[in-house]
Protein backbone atom coordinates (compact mmCIF):
# COMPACT_ATOMS: atom_id res chain seq x y z
CA UNK A 1 0.00 0.00 0.00
CA UNK A 2 2.79 2.37 1.04
CA UNK A 3 4.76 1.14 -1.95
CA UNK A 4 1.67 2.22 -4.18
CA UNK A 5 1.17 5.39 -2.73
CA UNK A 6 4.94 6.56 -3.39
CA UNK A 7 4.92 4.67 -7.06
CA UNK A 8 1.71 7.15 -7.34
CA UNK A 9 3.02 10.25 -6.41
CA UNK A 10 6.38 9.31 -8.32
CA UNK A 11 4.37 9.32 -11.68
CA UNK A 12 2.50 12.23 -10.64
CA UNK A 13 5.37 14.59 -9.39
CA UNK A 14 6.58 16.54 -12.68
CA UNK A 15 2.79 16.82 -13.66
CA UNK A 16 2.49 18.45 -10.22
CA UNK A 17 5.01 20.48 -10.31
CA UNK A 18 4.16 21.49 -13.91
CA UNK A 19 1.00 22.70 -12.94
CA UNK A 20 2.34 24.59 -10.48
CA UNK A 21 4.37 26.21 -12.18
CA UNK A 22 1.64 27.70 -14.21
CA UNK A 23 0.55 24.46 -16.98
CA UNK A 24 3.88 25.06 -19.34
CA UNK A 25 3.35 22.90 -22.11
CA UNK A 26 4.92 19.26 -21.47
CA UNK A 27 6.80 19.11 -24.87
CA UNK A 28 9.79 22.29 -25.53
CA UNK A 29 9.45 24.43 -28.26
CA UNK A 30 11.60 23.38 -30.76
CA UNK A 31 13.09 24.35 -34.13
CA UNK A 32 11.82 22.67 -37.26
CA UNK A 33 15.26 22.78 -39.33
CA UNK A 34 14.08 21.12 -42.48
CA UNK A 35 10.85 23.56 -42.85
CA UNK A 36 13.00 26.88 -41.74
CA UNK A 37 14.82 29.28 -43.83
CA UNK A 38 16.84 32.39 -42.63
CA UNK A 39 17.38 34.41 -46.08
CA UNK A 40 19.40 37.85 -47.19
CA UNK A 41 19.28 39.44 -50.16
CA UNK A 42 21.62 42.52 -51.28
CA UNK A 43 22.03 44.43 -54.12
CA UNK A 44 24.95 44.18 -55.83
CA UNK A 45 25.10 47.85 -58.71
CA UNK A 46 21.22 46.94 -58.76
CA UNK A 47 21.21 43.49 -59.25
CA UNK A 48 19.17 41.56 -56.38
CA UNK A 49 21.80 38.91 -55.07
CA UNK A 50 19.96 36.09 -53.21
CA UNK A 51 21.48 34.21 -50.17
CA UNK A 52 20.88 31.72 -47.85
CA UNK A 53 21.94 30.24 -44.77
CA UNK A 54 21.54 26.34 -44.44
CA UNK A 55 22.90 26.06 -41.04
CA UNK A 56 21.24 27.42 -38.18
CA UNK A 57 19.67 26.69 -34.64
CA UNK A 58 17.04 28.71 -32.56
CA UNK A 59 15.75 28.69 -28.98
CA UNK A 60 12.26 30.19 -28.02
CA UNK A 61 10.77 30.22 -25.02
CA UNK A 62 7.80 32.02 -24.96
CA UNK A 63 3.90 32.07 -24.36
CA UNK A 64 2.66 33.37 -26.92
CA UNK A 65 -0.28 34.85 -24.03
CA UNK A 66 2.68 36.35 -22.20
CA UNK A 67 5.25 37.25 -24.04
CA UNK A 68 6.45 39.91 -22.00
CA UNK A 69 8.30 36.65 -20.12
CA UNK A 70 9.39 35.19 -23.19
CA UNK A 71 12.91 35.44 -25.16
CA UNK A 72 14.56 34.49 -28.53
CA UNK A 73 18.20 33.23 -29.17
CA UNK A 74 18.78 32.33 -33.07
CA UNK A 75 22.67 31.11 -34.05
CA UNK A 76 23.28 31.41 -37.14
CA UNK A 77 26.67 29.17 -39.04
CA UNK A 78 28.47 32.32 -40.87
CA UNK A 79 29.91 29.66 -42.27
CA UNK A 80 26.85 28.36 -44.22
CA UNK A 81 26.41 31.10 -46.21
CA UNK A 82 25.63 30.83 -50.15
CA UNK A 83 24.55 32.97 -52.72
CA UNK A 84 24.74 29.91 -55.37
CA UNK A 85 27.84 30.44 -56.81
CA UNK A 86 30.45 28.23 -55.66
CA UNK A 87 33.41 31.14 -56.09
CA UNK A 88 31.34 33.41 -53.92
CA UNK A 89 29.91 30.62 -51.44
CA UNK A 90 34.42 30.08 -51.44
CA UNK A 91 34.57 34.10 -50.56
CA UNK A 92 31.74 34.43 -47.76
CA UNK A 93 33.57 32.53 -44.95
CA UNK A 94 36.65 34.72 -45.41
CA UNK A 95 37.77 37.57 -43.01
CA UNK A 96 36.55 40.33 -45.46
CA UNK A 97 32.93 39.01 -45.14
CA UNK A 98 32.06 36.84 -42.50
CA UNK A 99 35.40 35.74 -41.13
CA UNK A 100 33.88 32.45 -40.14
CA UNK A 101 37.36 31.12 -38.98
CA UNK A 102 37.14 33.82 -35.89
CA UNK A 103 33.43 34.39 -35.53
CA UNK A 104 31.69 31.23 -36.68
CA UNK A 105 27.81 31.92 -35.51
CA UNK A 106 26.02 35.09 -36.04
CA UNK A 107 24.23 35.33 -32.71
CA UNK A 108 20.62 37.51 -31.91
CA UNK A 109 19.57 37.33 -28.19
CA UNK A 110 16.37 39.07 -27.64
CA UNK A 111 16.23 40.93 -24.50
CA UNK A 112 12.36 42.36 -24.83
CA UNK A 113 9.29 40.65 -26.39
CA UNK A 114 6.33 42.75 -26.91
CA UNK A 115 2.79 41.26 -28.21
CA UNK A 116 1.20 43.42 -30.92
CA UNK A 117 -1.39 41.37 -31.09
CA UNK A 118 -3.39 38.96 -33.65
CA UNK A 119 0.04 37.02 -33.62
CA UNK A 120 2.15 39.49 -34.43
CA UNK A 121 5.09 40.19 -31.90
CA UNK A 122 8.51 42.53 -31.58
CA UNK A 123 11.47 41.11 -30.50
CA UNK A 124 14.15 43.83 -29.25
CA UNK A 125 17.46 42.22 -28.90
CA UNK A 126 21.35 42.59 -29.93
CA UNK A 127 22.64 40.89 -33.52
CA UNK A 128 26.83 39.72 -32.53
CA UNK A 129 27.69 39.59 -35.72
CA UNK A 130 31.54 39.42 -36.60
CA UNK A 131 32.27 40.50 -33.08
CA UNK A 132 29.58 43.66 -33.69
CA UNK A 133 27.30 43.55 -31.40
CA UNK A 134 24.19 45.81 -32.87
CA UNK A 135 20.61 46.71 -31.36
CA UNK A 136 18.18 45.31 -33.41
CA UNK A 137 14.58 44.98 -33.53
CA UNK A 138 12.47 42.27 -35.29
CA UNK A 139 8.98 42.10 -36.29
CA UNK A 140 7.90 38.86 -35.79
CA UNK A 141 4.14 37.16 -37.31
CA UNK A 142 3.24 33.85 -36.09
CA UNK A 143 0.89 31.84 -37.33
CA UNK A 144 -0.13 28.05 -36.25
CA UNK A 145 -1.54 25.20 -38.34
CA UNK A 146 -1.90 22.21 -36.05
CA UNK A 147 0.91 21.40 -34.02
CA UNK A 148 3.33 23.57 -36.08
CA UNK A 149 3.88 27.22 -35.54
CA UNK A 150 5.49 29.22 -38.04
CA UNK A 151 7.40 32.62 -37.44
CA UNK A 152 8.07 34.80 -40.11
CA UNK A 153 9.49 38.52 -40.27
CA UNK A 154 12.27 40.46 -42.18
CA UNK A 155 14.34 43.32 -41.44
CA UNK A 156 17.06 45.46 -42.95
CA UNK A 157 20.66 45.53 -41.25
CA UNK A 158 23.13 47.87 -42.80
CA UNK A 159 26.44 45.48 -43.84
CA UNK A 160 28.86 48.23 -42.68
CA UNK A 161 27.64 48.19 -38.95
CA UNK A 162 29.08 44.83 -38.98
CA UNK A 163 32.24 44.87 -40.88
CA UNK A 164 31.02 42.64 -44.00
CA UNK A 165 32.93 43.45 -46.92
CA UNK A 166 36.05 45.01 -45.83
CA UNK A 167 38.85 47.10 -47.44
CA UNK A 168 37.84 47.13 -50.98
CA UNK A 169 34.77 45.35 -50.67
CA UNK A 170 33.18 48.54 -48.55
CA UNK A 171 32.36 50.49 -51.71
CA UNK A 172 29.07 50.95 -51.43
CA UNK A 173 28.47 51.38 -55.13
CA UNK A 174 29.42 47.86 -55.28
CA UNK A 175 27.53 46.13 -52.90
CA UNK A 176 24.85 48.14 -51.20
CA UNK A 177 24.72 48.32 -47.66
CA UNK A 178 21.42 47.31 -47.07
CA UNK A 179 20.78 43.96 -46.46
CA UNK A 180 17.51 42.29 -46.17
CA UNK A 181 17.10 39.46 -44.04
CA UNK A 182 14.03 37.33 -44.36
CA UNK A 183 13.21 34.37 -41.73
CA UNK A 184 10.35 31.28 -42.12
CA UNK A 185 11.03 29.28 -38.52
CA UNK A 186 8.90 26.72 -37.57
CA UNK A 187 8.75 25.64 -34.48
CA UNK A 188 6.72 22.84 -32.72
CA UNK A 189 5.17 22.31 -29.05
CA UNK A 190 4.59 26.08 -28.87
CA UNK A 191 1.92 27.65 -26.67
CA UNK A 192 -1.45 28.60 -28.56
CA UNK A 193 -2.12 32.27 -29.70
CA UNK B 1 25.75 63.67 -96.33
CA UNK B 2 23.88 66.22 -97.15
CA UNK B 3 26.38 67.58 -99.38
CA UNK B 4 26.46 64.50 -101.66
CA UNK B 5 24.01 65.96 -104.06
CA UNK B 6 26.18 68.89 -104.50
CA UNK B 7 29.33 67.22 -105.17
CA UNK B 8 30.24 65.26 -108.31
CA UNK B 9 32.28 62.50 -107.83
CA UNK B 10 31.38 59.12 -107.00
CA UNK B 11 32.76 58.80 -103.36
CA UNK B 12 30.75 61.45 -102.06
CA UNK B 13 28.03 60.62 -103.82
CA UNK B 14 27.78 57.09 -102.66
CA UNK B 15 29.02 58.49 -98.57
CA UNK B 16 26.95 56.65 -95.98
CA UNK B 17 25.06 59.72 -94.33
CA UNK B 18 26.01 61.18 -90.74
CA UNK B 19 23.46 59.13 -88.74
CA UNK B 20 24.92 55.51 -90.07
CA UNK B 21 28.11 56.71 -90.37
CA UNK B 22 28.36 57.68 -85.77
CA UNK B 23 25.92 54.18 -85.13
CA UNK B 24 29.04 52.28 -87.18
CA UNK B 25 31.92 53.91 -85.11
CA UNK B 26 29.84 53.91 -81.74
CA UNK B 27 29.11 50.29 -81.83
CA UNK B 28 32.56 49.20 -83.69
CA UNK B 29 34.00 50.74 -80.33
CA UNK B 30 31.42 49.66 -78.28
CA UNK B 31 31.58 45.86 -79.63
CA UNK B 32 35.44 45.49 -79.44
CA UNK B 33 35.57 47.02 -75.91
CA UNK B 34 33.17 44.48 -74.74
CA UNK B 35 34.74 42.07 -76.44
CA UNK B 36 37.90 42.82 -75.16
CA UNK B 37 36.21 42.93 -71.11
CA UNK B 38 34.58 39.69 -72.01
CA UNK B 39 37.77 38.07 -72.23
CA UNK B 40 39.64 40.07 -69.08
CA UNK B 41 37.11 39.26 -67.19
CA UNK B 42 36.09 35.71 -66.95
CA UNK B 43 39.99 35.25 -66.10
CA UNK B 44 39.65 37.55 -63.05
CA UNK B 45 39.69 36.34 -59.46
CA UNK B 46 36.67 37.47 -57.34
CA UNK B 47 37.26 41.00 -56.82
CA UNK B 48 35.26 44.30 -57.31
CA UNK B 49 37.36 44.34 -60.73
CA UNK B 50 35.61 41.63 -61.49
CA UNK B 51 31.98 42.48 -60.99
CA UNK B 52 32.43 45.86 -62.22
CA UNK B 53 34.14 44.62 -65.38
CA UNK B 54 31.02 42.00 -65.63
CA UNK B 55 28.69 45.40 -65.46
CA UNK B 56 30.31 47.23 -67.70
CA UNK B 57 30.27 44.35 -70.05
CA UNK B 58 26.62 43.87 -70.06
CA UNK B 59 25.80 47.27 -69.93
CA UNK B 60 27.11 47.35 -73.28
CA UNK B 61 25.67 44.66 -74.41
CA UNK B 62 22.04 46.14 -73.69
CA UNK B 63 23.95 49.66 -75.38
CA UNK B 64 24.71 47.52 -78.38
CA UNK B 65 21.39 45.67 -78.53
CA UNK B 66 19.61 49.04 -78.73
CA UNK B 67 21.56 50.66 -81.00
CA UNK B 68 21.74 47.89 -83.24
CA UNK B 69 18.34 48.27 -83.56
CA UNK B 70 17.94 51.73 -84.35
CA UNK B 71 20.60 51.06 -86.81
CA UNK B 72 18.62 48.48 -88.68
CA UNK B 73 15.04 50.53 -88.45
CA UNK B 74 17.71 53.53 -90.00
CA UNK B 75 18.68 51.18 -92.30
CA UNK B 76 15.68 49.74 -93.72
CA UNK B 77 14.37 53.11 -93.63
CA UNK B 78 17.17 54.75 -95.21
CA UNK B 79 19.36 54.22 -98.93
CA UNK B 80 22.84 52.90 -98.51
CA UNK B 81 24.76 54.06 -100.90
CA UNK B 82 25.09 51.42 -103.86
CA UNK B 83 28.51 48.77 -104.20
CA UNK B 84 30.70 50.59 -106.11
CA UNK B 85 30.59 49.15 -110.12
CA UNK B 86 32.44 47.07 -111.45
CA UNK B 87 32.73 44.93 -108.13
CA UNK B 88 33.25 41.45 -108.72
CA UNK B 89 30.33 38.95 -107.98
CA UNK B 90 32.67 37.18 -105.32
CA UNK B 91 32.97 40.11 -103.57
CA UNK B 92 29.57 41.10 -103.83
CA UNK B 93 28.64 38.10 -102.48
CA UNK B 94 31.07 38.20 -99.33
CA UNK B 95 30.00 41.61 -99.02
CA UNK B 96 26.28 40.70 -98.14
CA UNK B 97 26.56 37.54 -96.21
CA UNK B 98 29.23 39.11 -93.52
CA UNK B 99 27.10 42.02 -93.48
CA UNK B 100 23.72 39.29 -92.98
CA UNK B 101 25.71 37.56 -90.25
CA UNK B 102 27.21 40.64 -88.76
CA UNK B 103 23.39 41.94 -88.39
CA UNK B 104 22.56 38.73 -86.92
CA UNK B 105 24.91 38.54 -84.47
CA UNK B 106 24.47 42.37 -83.27
CA UNK B 107 21.31 41.24 -81.96
CA UNK B 108 22.38 37.18 -81.26
CA UNK B 109 25.37 38.19 -79.39
CA UNK B 110 23.83 40.09 -76.74
CA UNK B 111 20.58 38.69 -76.27
CA UNK B 112 22.66 34.75 -75.65
CA UNK B 113 24.47 37.02 -72.77
CA UNK B 114 21.35 38.67 -71.22
CA UNK B 115 19.82 35.03 -71.81
CA UNK B 116 22.79 33.37 -69.86
CA UNK B 117 22.65 35.67 -67.27
CA UNK B 118 19.10 35.62 -66.41
CA UNK B 119 19.50 31.89 -66.29
CA UNK B 120 22.21 32.16 -63.66
CA UNK B 121 20.29 34.16 -61.63
CA UNK B 122 21.82 37.64 -61.82
CA UNK B 123 19.63 39.63 -63.66
CA UNK B 124 20.44 43.12 -65.84
CA UNK B 125 20.13 46.03 -64.17
CA UNK B 126 20.88 48.51 -67.17
CA UNK B 127 23.81 50.98 -65.42
CA UNK B 128 22.63 49.85 -62.66
CA UNK B 129 19.59 51.83 -62.73
CA UNK B 130 16.69 49.96 -64.99
CA UNK B 131 15.75 46.50 -64.13
CA UNK B 132 15.45 44.31 -67.30
CA UNK B 133 12.99 41.32 -66.86
CA UNK B 134 14.43 38.00 -67.73
CA UNK B 135 13.01 36.48 -70.56
CA UNK B 136 14.42 33.22 -70.03
CA UNK B 137 13.78 31.27 -66.74
CA UNK B 138 15.86 31.04 -63.99
CA UNK B 139 17.96 27.57 -64.40
CA UNK B 140 21.74 27.47 -63.72
CA UNK B 141 22.46 24.25 -65.91
CA UNK B 142 21.01 25.48 -68.93
CA UNK B 143 22.93 28.94 -68.67
CA UNK B 144 26.49 27.32 -67.36
CA UNK B 145 26.07 24.70 -70.25
CA UNK B 146 23.74 25.84 -73.10
CA UNK B 147 23.59 29.93 -73.55
CA UNK B 148 26.91 30.43 -71.98
CA UNK B 149 29.09 28.55 -74.45
CA UNK B 150 26.55 29.50 -76.94
CA UNK B 151 27.08 33.36 -76.21
CA UNK B 152 31.02 32.84 -76.19
CA UNK B 153 31.07 31.11 -79.08
CA UNK B 154 28.90 33.87 -81.21
CA UNK B 155 31.03 36.34 -79.67
CA UNK B 156 34.33 34.58 -81.39
CA UNK B 157 32.35 34.29 -84.84
CA UNK B 158 31.36 37.91 -84.69
CA UNK B 159 35.31 38.50 -83.87
CA UNK B 160 36.43 37.02 -86.98
CA UNK B 161 33.76 38.26 -88.90
CA UNK B 162 35.42 41.71 -87.74
CA UNK B 163 38.46 40.69 -88.53
CA UNK B 164 37.21 40.11 -92.26
CA UNK B 165 35.32 43.34 -92.13
CA UNK B 166 38.51 45.55 -91.22
CA UNK B 167 40.87 42.82 -93.67
CA UNK B 168 38.53 43.62 -96.79
CA UNK B 169 38.03 47.27 -95.98
CA UNK B 170 41.70 47.78 -95.59
CA UNK B 171 42.05 45.65 -99.17
CA UNK B 172 39.61 48.22 -101.17
CA UNK B 173 41.63 51.20 -99.19
CA UNK B 174 45.28 50.21 -99.91
CA UNK B 175 45.36 47.64 -102.59
CA UNK B 176 42.35 48.66 -105.13
CA UNK B 177 42.29 52.32 -104.05
CA UNK B 178 38.81 52.42 -104.77
CA UNK B 179 37.38 55.19 -102.08
CA UNK B 180 35.11 52.96 -99.78
CA UNK B 181 36.81 53.05 -96.86
CA UNK B 182 36.00 56.78 -97.23
CA UNK B 183 32.30 56.38 -97.33
CA UNK B 184 32.24 55.37 -93.71
CA UNK B 185 35.40 57.47 -92.64
CA UNK B 186 34.15 60.22 -90.40
CA UNK B 187 37.33 62.69 -90.89
CA UNK B 188 38.91 61.84 -94.18
CA UNK B 189 40.02 64.39 -95.38
CA UNK B 190 39.59 63.78 -99.09
CA UNK B 191 35.92 63.61 -98.46
CA UNK B 192 35.25 67.37 -97.88
CA UNK B 193 37.65 68.19 -100.52
CA UNK B 194 36.00 65.38 -102.86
Amino acid sequence: MTLRVRSLAFLLAPWLVAFAAGAQPAAPTQLVPAQSEITFQVKQSGVPIDGRFRKFEAQLALDPKAPQGGSVTISVDTASATVGFAESDAELPRPSWFDSAKFPRAVFRSSAITGLGGGRFQAAGKLDLKGNPRDLVVPVTIVQIGAQSTASGEFVVRRLDFKIGEKEWADLSLVANDVRVRFKLVFTGLGPL
Amino acid sequence: MDDATTLPTTAAQSAYGTVAIVLHWSLAVLIVVAFFIGLTMVDLPFSPRRFRLFNWHKWIGIAVLLLSAARLLWRATGHPPPAPTGMPAWQLAAFRATHLVFYGLFFIVPLLGWAYTSAVGVPVVFLGWLPLPDFVARDKALGDEVLKPLHEAASWLLAAIVVVHVGAAFKHHFVDRDGLLVRMWPWWPSRSRA
